[in-house]
């Protein structure tokens, strides 16, 4: 049925339409994090694990997108 | 994407096969298991070579555990703190755990054992039954006032609290399926750029010249696993203090 694949492909590319936030999130996250550090320089070691911390979180959600993607297109 | 019948074959690669031949058969004693034994032996050699020393200025391999083991406890008493001291065996092994298990599956040939949601989910549902029974364990009934946070008024209670539960709920889920994906969609990825190298390189004469282009981007998606690895194990370990100071301090 190639219908059914076609609509398997444009599912999968509507599923990872989630990343258009994670990539705002994720270049939100560094730019603040730079900012933090740029005007106090004595914070990064504080500031940087939780900018790590918030960069996995946020990143998370792309995965689970992408995964929901491999669902569409292999099962 | 088909050259001569070969398509991109991405996720055979997180098969199970039996180990140590027919005796791996009779009990299911999968290459999964096979890596955790290698990990966990490694792990164990690297902790006791490490310190057996006791030189006040460390060698190499007491360097690598004091390392591991300061990153840690720094970790855990920055998040839990003091009070943390406790629980920081249980981080430090989820810790050397998950980390020996990400990084040996970037070796050529090895198998990730953290890519399979089986083991993820047994890990992160361990670390929700530790939370919620230390939890029980030192606040007692107390406990449930988690779910509905003093000083917001009674009105909200009906969406606060299921709002709570479901989010305390979904801990282990989220947490699982963040260390799975990761590894899945790295080694996918690389799966991929493996095929296109030997995809472009069938192509006659300008392929294999071609086939440089994703060679180089593979080399440079290992190094990003290796900083996914490390980091993965990192969050797991930062989620699983983060959840161990709501626990002790109940908010």
């Amino acid at each position: 049925m190639e219908i059914v694949l076609a609509a398997k492909a444009i599912g999968a590319g509507i599923a990872v339409l989630a990343l258009f936030g994670v990539g705002l999130a994720l270049g939100n996250i560094f730019s603040t994090l730079i900012a933090s550090v740029a005007r106090n320089p004595a914070s990064r070691d504080t500031v940087f694990p939780i900018g790590i911390l918030g960069f996995a979180l946020t990143e998370a959600v792309a995965l689970f997108a992408l995964l929901i993607a491999f669902l569409i297109l292999f099962t | 994407m088909a050259a001569e019948g070969k398509t991109i074959d991405a996720l055979s690669q997180f098969e199970l096969t039996h180990a140590f031949g027919p005796i791996g058969a009779a009990v299911n004693f999968t290459q999964s298991n096979a890596h955790m034994l290698v990990a966990s032996v490694v792990i164990v050699l690297v902790m006791i070579m490490g310190m057996a020393p006791r030189a006040v200025v460390p060698g190499r391999f007491q360097a690598l555990a004091e390392t591991f083991y300061e990153f840690v406890e720094n970790l855990v008493i920055g998040q839990v703190g003091h009070e943390g001291k406790r629980y920081f065996p249980f981080v430090f092994a989820l810790f050397m755990f998950v980390l020996f298990g990400n990084v040996l599956g970037l070796f050529p040939y090895a198998f990730t054992y953290t890519s399979h949601i089986a083991v993820t989910f047994g890990l992160a549902f361990l670390v929700f039954l530790v939370t919620t029974i230390v939890a029980l364990a030192l606040h007692g009934k107390k406990f449930f006032g988690y779910f509905f946070p003093e000083g917001a008024p009674l009105w909200l209670a009906p969406i606060i609290v299921p709002v709570e539960v479901v989010s305390y709920l979904s801990r282990p889920i989220s947490l699982s399926v963040r260390l799975f994906a990761n590894m899945v969609a790295g080694h996918v990825l690389l799966k991929v750029f493996a095929t296109f190298v030997v995809l472009l390189g069938g192509l006659g004469i300008v392929g294999p010249l071609l086939a440089v282009l994703p060679l180089s981007v593979n080399v440079l998606l290992v190094g990003f696993e290796l900083l996914v690895a490390f980091l993965q194990a990192y969050v797991f370990a930062i989620l699983t203090s983060i959840y161990l100071h709501d626990a002790v301090h109940l908010h």
